[in-house]
């Protein structure tokens, strides 16, 4: 193939689909190479929950922009995608969250997401299946969820309609100097070559600080109504923090099709997709101390995923130093299906050399290699 | 020779009196052919008749998503198809 295309992104999960969607948008030839299924990764693997989260003033910046390009495209999004609007509630077990709550209103507010304190009564109302009393939560209407591999899909579509190309299945053996080196031996040409892979960016950049980060989600039968909102306990934030042990966390999800997904279990080290059953069962557990009934649903089934993970928990948007043609869209850790529309938005003004919605810097892969430099 | 009893059952509403030892899958197929509804909305009824299809699932007694064809008819017994 003589063509050298503008774009060659590698990954269609959803993070390579936004991209692909953003750059064609703009006109530029692009390809996407897809070593499996669109959207069949982590991405498939994922809760769907489209969340404003304030870890990092970065992390606030990059959800609150990407949630609301989210709500932006959900009037053409296809009824398969499965959005909904239904709202996260931010679940105090105590006083001192509820202290919290408080700290996370004025946050949030100072993002524009505009949030509300539900007391005691109001939380039971709101949800009647928590367990009572409950001090309170804070209500994000803005947040929604939706069916990742779908939404993916839905944006690879886009992009080919806007003239992209698919290349798969066909996995890449090397990305460099505008180079792609295919697992049939053939090459593609790409000025901007775009590594989107997940955790498995580091098959092609083993120097990444991309670590691996097992979840586990088990989804029940349909109960339409058991839970309205997505609910996550504010200790989430404990849990999702440390860094060296296993942790689990109370984090659930009603489906439109009225199912329930129970999470969420965060693993380091665990190379295995295999079901631990032992952690399974803490985090049902730890589920059924927020909502009791829950242990009388009946599950259908359970999964692992891998998250890909950076020191700071923040994800890799930029070019990658050392290689002009060489840019980065991934370690999106458990954010990647809010934060793909606003990756794909702040990259793609970034190698076309515009002004982004929000500043880029906390993003650039090059805050890892400075850190090294000076180790 | 064990003794055979009836036992009656509803099934949406309607009583439906079956030999003691009947499933409740087999008691629903006397009365209605369907006993459940999949997310595209067609009708599904008991398949394997050893609890992994999961077809037969209705509401016994209350408690959603039941396996019937699992479970024996009971004097009294509520079933609810959907």
């Amino acid at each position: 193939m003589s063509d050298v295309w503008d774009i060659a992104i590698i990954g269609a999960g959803i993070v390579g689909a936004a991209c692909a969607a953003a750059c064609a948008a703009q006109g530029l030839h692009t390809a996407i190479v897809e070593a499996g299924v669109i959207g069949g990764g982590a991405t498939a693997a994922g809760m769907g929950h489209i969340v404003v989260m304030d870890d990092s003033p970065a992390q606030l910046a990059l959800t609150g922009y990407s949630q609301a390009l989210w709500r932006e495209l959900s009037g053409s999004l296809p009824a398969n995608v499965e959005f909904e609007q239904c709202g996260t509630l931010w679940v105090a077990s105590d006083e001192e969250e509820m202290g919290e709550v408080h700290r996370k209103q004025s946050l949030y507010s100072s993002a524009r997401v505009s949030t509300q304190v539900l007391d005691s009564a109001a939380l039971a109302e709101a949800e009647p299946h928590l367990r009572r009393p409950l001090p309170g939560a804070l209500l994000v209407p803005s947040d929604a969820v939706l069916y990742p591999p779908c939404a993916a899909g839905y944006l690879i579509q886009e992009a080919v309609r806007q003239g992209a190309s698919i290349i798969a299945p066909h996995k890449v053996l090397s990305a460099r100097a505008g180079v792609i080196r295919l697992d049939n031996n053939s090459e593609l040409r790409a000025t901007r070559i775009v590594i989107a892979g997940g955790a498995d960016a580091t098959d092609l950049l083993p120097e990444l600080p991309i670590r691996k980060r097992k979840g586990h989600l088990v989804i029940t039968d349909r109960y339409p109504g058991f839970v309205r909102h997505q609910l996550v306990e504010l200790g989430y934030l404990k849990s999702a923090h440390s860094v060296t042990t296993d942790s689990v966390a109370f984090n659930i999800q009603p489906r439109k099709t009225g199912q329930v997904l129970i999470g969420s279990s965060r693993q380091y080290d665990a190379e295995d997709s295999t079901v631990d059953h032992k952690i399974v069962v803490k985090m049902i557990d730890r589920a059924r101390t927020f909502i009791p009934e829950l242990g009388s649903l009946s599950a259908i089934r359970i999964w692992t995923g891998f998250r890909a993970a950076t020191p700071d928990k923040l994800p890799l948007i930029g070019q990658w130093p050392g290689d002009d043609s060489l840019f980065l869209a991934a370690g999106h850790e458990g954010l990647g299906i809010t934060t793909s529309l606003g990756t794909a938005q702040v990259l793609v003004d970034h190698m076309l050399g515009r002004q982004a919605k929000i500043a880029i810097d906390p993003y650039l892969p090059e805050r890892f290699v400075r850190s090294e430099a000076h180790a | 020779m064990p003794e055979r009893s009836d036992i009656t059952i509803t099934i949406n509403g309607t009583r439906v009196t079956v030999a003691s030892g009947t499933t409740i899958a087999a008691a629903v197929l006397t009365t209605c052919s369907f006993t459940r509804t999949s997310i595209t909305g067609e009708p599904r009824a008991p398949l394997c008749g050893m609890g992994i299809c999961f077809e037969c699932r209705a509401t016994v007694n209350g408690a959603e998503h039941q396996k019937t064809c699992q479970l024996l008819c009971e004097p009294g017994m509520d079933v609810r198809t959907s």
